[in-house]
């Protein structure tokens, strides 16, 4: 590796004084103090989310309270840092979804791996996983940063759904689309 | 071995390449050998050719000749023979190859077949992929994503059709996802000899169901699933657990019986979650019992040992071994080897024996044959013990001459590896007699009566071969880290030899294999890391006497010796 010196550029005698620097930082100052504060008091003040925020991954319910998730388990293959675990289960018969036959036993995000990156989102075919304005996540042990299904439903709450496609298909089947 | 005879060729011409085939080969088949993919569905490469599906049309052609002369055509333009080709599409499952065949994948006309027999298949599928457990192995994902138009014209109601239906005990069907195929049909009757399947209803209501009372409940249903190419008929068993993406393939081997069906372990992070059949057109073609698909739950059962044992209290390894050298010292130790051992596991149970001058006994498990891939010989691999010398006749399914020696009092340790005595016939009182060294995968009377306990790993969980009923050397390899608290039976048994005063040998299973080659006269020339993924054919000569228990079974005829005593 070649070695190239560079020599310093010795101080002028103003800079060696400092005064014009120290002038010129009081100047800014003595501006700021009469306008209106720019930074904010967290945590008892908190900014408003722009919309597309990219914050937790949450999973969310439709209208119906169905929960939109059926374990197709992409997420969790898409996942860059591998922060998704799903343990996909079969939805009995029986139930009032159970048109649905499938749902997420359990579902475990790890915010400790997560890097919001909204793949999740992107990949599900369910419309069921969304990073929402949630941003702040603490925790005293690690086993506490992961979010489980219980809260990551908690935290989704439920979205509007366009499609219906699972209450199309149960209408569909008792129609029986004879032709 | 004998070579096989070789097969009468025929040159074909594949979108402009030739390629000699064995006549008989079909245009898939053929395509295939130059690497052109001819999508298809109702073809599977061991069942009838029904010619279905549509999937797999082609244009084909034959070279021109003079019809007065039979001189060829020439074409002007090119200056080569004249090809006269056949106005309409063909199906190439359908078609063998012919001298001079000339075939066309890639025209336009093969392109709008595609496109309009995938349009046809998708106006009534459910597109349900994020809940079908065939997403990511689906003939129809491929073939779409592949060939198909990328967009839908049908604004129509889609059919209903039922969507959990048991055929079985261990097959689901969702009818929606059905192609019609006929695979699973032609699989049960030609197969299975179980002609259970069948459609109804015509047109799109075309449904595939069992006949009146009658269920898919033979124990070769699960090869049903293997080959619907869509997600028709899945498993119950193997129903919503894992995507197959997750899933690691394991090369292994079918322990049931002495067939040994090759077959992959499908395995996510030390947890097997299926097994499926591997193709080997000289053992299983495609197939496997179901029987074999549910033995990775072995792995996880209540029963496994986990701790090494001393008279019942936990101990470690090494200490566990030195209490069993004590035991050798006294001398008159019987070895109870096992037909369930690998032949690296046998070998070396070989060397414990004869470094004791220990006489070795192996038990032998008959069953009934099913005439197809189980057959009556239930030890995967008592020909390993004949192969290297651990046996020299067929074993017995009872250890009467052991009991009369223990009676007598001339046997006072017995180590057995894997063998529950109990089962093979020991009383309580015999093996209350006896010191018992034990090593194996689960509890049992043997394991509880005896003095030291040795947990092994199952076949799962460590890599070996094993000498199926043809004499064919197959291996199998590691699919899941062994269970906490077990340690390779090579392992083990290597200690044991060097305990008994064997000196060491290597317990790695490449590095043993340079020995056996060197001690086995019919391994000689074998490596474990070049035996083929088919398996290897042995020399059956020397054993050609030996009145075997099996029957016929697919791809294997039992010899004169065996047929003999069978019929006698
Ligand atoms: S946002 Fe990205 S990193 Fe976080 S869970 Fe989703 S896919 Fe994984
Ligand atoms: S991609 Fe969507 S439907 Fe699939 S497992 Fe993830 S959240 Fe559930
Ligand atoms: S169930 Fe599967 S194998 Fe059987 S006909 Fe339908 S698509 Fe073919
Ligand atoms: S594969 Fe040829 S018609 Fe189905």
């Amino acid at each position: 590796m070649a070695v190239i010196p560079v020599s310093r550029k010795p101080l002028s005698f103003a800079e060696r004084t400092y005064i014009p620097q120290i002038l010129g930082g009081l100047k800014i100052t003595f501006k700021r103090m009469l306008k209106p504060a720019e930074t904010m008091e967290y945590p008892e003040q908190r900014p408003e989310i722009p919309k597309h925020y990219r914050g937790v991954p949450t999973l969310v319910k439709d209208p119906n309270g169905r929960e939109k998730c059926v374990s197709c388990q992409l997420c969790e293959f898409v996942c860059p840092p591998k922060a998704i675990r799903i343990t996909p289960g079969e939805i009995p018969l029986d139930a009032p979804t159970g048109h649905v036959e499938k749902a997420p036993q359990a579902f475990d995000i790890d915010m400790l791996r997560c890097i919001y990156c909204g793949l999740c989102q992107e990949v599900c075919p369910e419309e069921a996983i969304f990073l929402q304005n949630q941003y702040s996540m603490t925790g005293y042990t690690r086993a506490e940063m992961v979010n489980h299904k219980d809260r990551l439903y908690e935290l989704g709450g439920t979205l509007p759904d366009q499609h219906h496609k699972w209450d199309k298909k149960k209408a569909a089947e008792e129609h029986g689309n004879a032709h | 071995m004998i070579a096989p005879p070789k097969p009468e060729l025929v040159t074909v011409n594949i979108d402009g390449k030739e390629i000699a085939v064995p006549k008989g080969t079909n245009v898939i088949e053929a395509a295939r050998l130059v690497g052109v993919d001819v999508p298809h569905y109702c073809y599977h490469p061991k069942l009838a050719i029904v010619g279905n599906c549509r999937m797999c049309l082609v244009e084909m052609g034959m070279p021109a000749v003079d019809p007065a002369t039979k001189a060829p055509v020439i074409d002007p333009a090119t200056g080569k023979q004249k090809i006269n080709w056949i106005p309409r599409p063909q199906i190439g499952c359908g078609t063998n190859a012919a001298p001079g065949l000339h075939i066309r994948t890639n025209t336009p006309m093969v392109k709008d077949c595609r496109e309009g027999v995938m349009e046809f298949l998708l106006i009534n599928h459910p597109l349900d992929c994020p809940i079908c457990d065939q997403a990511g192995e689906c003939k129809l994902q491929e073939q779409a994503t592949g060939y198909g138009r990328g967009y839908s014209r049908f604004i129509e109601q889609k059919n209903v059709k039922p969507k959990r239906t048991q055929l079985g005990p261990r097959v689901t069907l969702d009818d929606e996802r059905c192609v019609l195929c006929s695979r699973c049909i032609r699989f049960s009757r030609d197969i299975a000899k179980d002609d259970v399947l069948g459609f109804i209803d015509r047109g799109s209501h075309s449904t595939l169901t069992c006949y009146p009372g009658k269920k898919l409940e033979n124990n070769y249903s699960l090869n049903t699933v293997d080959i619907c190419p869509v997600g028709a008929l899945t498993s119950t068993d193997f129903r919503f657990k894992m995507r197959v993406w997750f899933l690691k393939q394991t090369n292994s081997i079918d322990t049931e019986s002495s067939v040994g069906a090759n077959t992959v372990v499908w395995s996510r992070e030390g947890a097997i979650y299926r097994i499926t059949p591997r193709r080997n057109d000289e053992v299983n073609d495609t197939w496997m019992a179901d029987t074999g698909r549910v033995l990775y739950k072995q792995v996880k059962a209540d029963n496994r040992l986990t701790s090494v044992k001393i008279n019942g209290a936990d101990s470690g390894l090494d200490i566990a071994v030195n209490a069993a050298a004590e035991l050798f010292k006294a001398g008159s130790v019987a070895i109870v080897g096992s037909g369930r051992s690998s032949v690296e596991e046998q070998f070396l149970t070989r060397k414990l024996a004869t470094t004791l001058k220990a006489p070795a006994h192996l038990v032998s498990r008959v069953g009934e044959g099913d005439r197809l891939l189980i057959s009556a010989d239930r030890n995967p691999n008592v020909r390993g013990a004949l192969v290297t010398g651990l046996i020299a006749a067929l074993p017995s399914a009872q250890l009467t001459e052991l009991a009369a020696q223990i009676d007598a009092g001339k046997v006072k340790t017995v180590v057995s590896v894997g063998e529950d005595l109990a089962a093979a016939g020991l009383s309580a009182a015999q093996l209350a007699k006896v010191a018992i060294v034990y090593l194996g995968t689960y509890a049992n009377e043997t394991s509880a009566a005896a003095r030291v306990v040795l947990p092994t790993l199952t076949v799962f969980e460590k890599g070996g071969t094993f000498v199926n009923q043809q004499f064919r050397v197959q291996k199998f390899l590691k699919a899941v880290p062994g269970a906490e608290g077990a340690t390779d039976d090579l392992v083990v048994l290597a200690k044991l030899v060097a305990a008994a005063g064997g000196g060491s040998v290597p317990s790695e299973i490449n590095t043993l294999w340079k020995t056996i080659a060197a001690e086995v006269p019919a391994l000689g020339t074998m490596t474990f890391a070049n035996l083929p993924e088919t398996g290897l054919l042995l020399d059956a000569t020397p054993w050609s006497a030996l009145p075997f228990a099996e029957g016929e079974t697919l791809h294997y005829k039992p010899t004169k010796a065996a047929q003999l005593v069978v019929g006698s």
